[in-house]
């Protein structure tokens, strides 16, 4: 067989069947429903009268619109609270595992299919979610999918698609002190923009990524939807055994056994041809911050807001001219001179443990800047139940930080945590477009530990001269 | 599904990059159970001010686009959120087609389950498009963008053609495989024992 990459070995697997048109038609091994994008999709199935095919592959938790606080009171607002019922009779009504509201194990899709070892390793992982790419760091093809082909997959187990071309990532140095995945993902996107990865399955490669948690790179493959690719994916190695070895839904024995040799054949082999290579370089790559309405305009802390005037085009320029009326900056601003009002911490790209761990080191000792809201809102249950353990709530509600229940939160601001007209906010989230936080928002992406940093500076910081003191 | 096949209409121009399915259909609007009625909605934030009283300006507050079927944009458009209630919008709104260089993978998919054609041209011949006083007139069958003066030919994957002109149920489609997805089942049930799950 002539060689292959990570992406081609784990379509091949999944191929059910070539069609006369050219399509193929892949089985689905994992599907995660949440409440916003199913209810659709549910009602299609009832419509036609068509059953699921294979319930107990979907693993379903209501996360994008329940409140992150006094949640044991019920969900005030109504059409949430309506379509968290509707999401809660559907399971019911169709045999589907669900994680209740008040569980524990209750978090983010993203933070929740990892945690309990519903994600595995050679999966296939849809959702309708796009930051189902979260999960290709565990070596698993996963994307994001509208609510027809949720309903599809419910129906059938299988998605029509087509391939995707490969594209290698590869990292080129180690990451400097005082930076992580988030500026890892965002200095990619950074290069290659919003659509770079479009009509691609990312790879990524290099020691950087190895040396990564399974944490890590779930916030790097998070992002490749925000760098247009279909999927991101890290050929899963010990870490990522270690972090998937006795999970509640992870093989366990002698099937734990087979399971790791065969993942362990899921690597590009060292000849597969790739259509496309980035590479990164990390040397001197300094903490990210986002300055537009587009993840793909970040610069580094040290950097400053851009000028209009330097832009490659007349389209260019007036998107820029746009952002920046849009955001209320100036051009050549410095960055740490950008003042914020909210910071957020939290979401499917850094609400896990070691984010907050990343954010607690920036915190400790220290006390919210006058004038600045922060929150931190775990990704899961457990999570929260973990950094509870580590001491971590102490640390940030010493500091001035707000400790709220598990969700999506702030990052598009579904439930009540949403931004005013105006406001600014340092976020761990993903997306910065316009209204993303709340109509007239003005989001700055970047890391737990920035995100922290400008809390108690109520400033953007360079968090690497936190860290040193 | 609706099949598509001609469409005659006025072309309303949004001729921005990167528009995103955020920009299309706020978050606020995604709380509901049904697929219809997201038509007002549509691009909410740029069409009505926070009172909620029409934005002069943005093109579909502007005669004659109130009523367009068309949608004239930028590279990249409907990038960022998987919501499908993104083309459910423009859909309840009239626009049953969107005219750009380039489309975000997963707002592209959507289009196709809702019988929405997402046609892909370059930008400059967008400013032509842009630029014809009276309707335009799209065509799958022969795969063709014509205003009273031009005419454009795009291309389309033969598959994705076929299900839009027919207005395929792509579900009945893949039901027509079920010998084969038993077969495939049964075969990665010896293959790959591990992947049986217990629920929780």
């Amino acid at each position: 067989m002539s060689p292959r990459t990570l992406y081609d070995k784990i379509w091949d697997e999944h191929l059910v069947a070539t069609r006369a048109d050219g399509t193929s038609l892949i089985y689905i091994d994992r599907h995660l429903v949440h409440e916003v994008t199913s209810p659709q999709a549910f009602e299609g199935l009832v419509l036609a009268g068509r059953a699921l095919r294979r319930p107990g592959n979907i693993l379903s938790v209501a996360d994008h619109n329940v409140p992150t606080a006094d949640r044991e009171k019920g969900i005030r607002d109504e059409t949430c609270r309506l379509q968290v019922e509707a999401l809660e009779a559907n399971v019911k009504a169709h045999g589907v595992p669900y994680i209740p509201l008040l569980d524990d194990r209750q978090g983010i899709v993203h933070v929740v299919g990892p945690e309990q070892g519903f994600t595995l390793p050679g999966t296939t992982v849809v959702c309708g979610d796009s930051h189902t790419s979260t999960h290709g760091a565990f070596g698993a093809l996963a994307f994001g999918i509208g609510t027809s082909e949720v309903e599809h997959v419910m129906a059938t187990q299988t998605l029509p698609q087509r391939r995707s071309k490969n594209l290698r990532v590869r990292f080129d140095g180690a990451l400097p002190p005082g930076t992580g995945a988030k500026d890892m993902a965002l200095r990619l996107i950074g290069q290659i923009g919003t659509a770079g990865g479009t009509g691609c399955v990312m790879e990524y490669t290099g020691s950087a990524v190895r040396g990564l948690s399974l944490e890590g790179r779930m916030t790097l493959c998070n992002m490749s939807i925000e760098g247009g690719a279909r999927a991101g994916l890290v050929a899963p190695d010990d870490t990522t055994f270690a972090y998937v070895a006795g999970r509640p839904l992870a093989p366990k024995g002698a099937l734990w056994d087979a399971a790791v040799a065969h993942w362990r054949t899921l690597t590009s082999d060292p000849e597969a041809a790739f259509d496309q290579e980035v590479v990164v370089d990390l040397r001197g790559l300094a903490p990210q911050v986002t300055w537009g309405t587009s993840p793909q305009w970040v610069t580094d802390i040290t950097g400053r807001v851009p000028d209009p005037a330097q832009a490659r085009t007349a389209d260019e320029r007036d998107a820029i001219l746009r952002a920046l009326e849009y955001m209320g900056l100036e051009p050549g601003t410095p960055m740490e001179a950008i003042g914020i009002q909210v910071a957020f911490i939290g979401s499917c790209t850094n609400g896990r443990i070691e984010d907050l761990r990343e954010a607690a080191l920036v915190a400790r000792g220290r006390k919210v800047a006058q004038g600045v809201r922060a929150l931190v809102v775990p990704g899961s249950g457990l999570v929260k139940k973990q950094a509870e353990a580590e001491g971590l709530d102490r640390i940030f509600l010493e500091a001035g930080f707000e400790w709220r229940q598990p969700g999506c939160s702030m990052c598009l601001g579904m439930n009540e945590d949403r931004l005013e007209a105006g406001v600014r906010c340092a976020s761990t989230s993903n997306r910065n477009f316009e209204g993303r936080q709340g109509r007239g928002s003005r989001t700055h992406l970047v890391s737990p530990a920035m995100a922290a940093a400008a809390a108690v500076t109520g400033h953007f910081t360079d968090v690497r001269r936190m860290l040193e003191n | 599904m609706m099949p598509f096949t001609t469409l005659t209409g006025i072309a309303a121009p949004l001729l921005r990059a990167n528009v995103d399915t955020d920009l299309i259909i706020p978050k606020q609007f995604l709380t509901t159970l049904v697929r219809s009625g997201l038509g007002r909605h549509l691009f909410d934030e740029l069409r009505h001010d926070p009172e909620g009283r029409e934005v002069p300006d943005f093109v579909l507050n502007r005669e004659p686009y109130r009523n367009a079927t068309i949608l004239l944009s930028g590279p990249n458009f409907g990038c960022g959120s998987s919501r499908e209630h993104a083309p459910w919008a423009l859909l309840d709104f009239g626009i049953r087609c969107v005219v750009a260089p380039s489309f975000a993978d997963i707002f592209f998919n959507n289009c196709f389950s809702n019988g929405v054609l997402p046609v892909v041209l370059p930008a400059e011949t967008i400013a032509r498009l842009a630029a014809e006083a009276g309707p335009l007139t799209v065509d799958l069958s022969t795969q063709t963008v014509s205003g009273s003066g031009c005419g454009f030919r795009f291309e389309i994957e033969a598959a994705r053609k076929a299900a839009l002109l027919e207005g395929m149920d792509e579900i009945k489609r893949s039901e027509a495989n079920l010998s084969e997805i038993e077969a495939y089942e049964t075969r990665r049930r010896v293959e790959a024992p591990w992947l049986a799950v217990g629920g929780c």
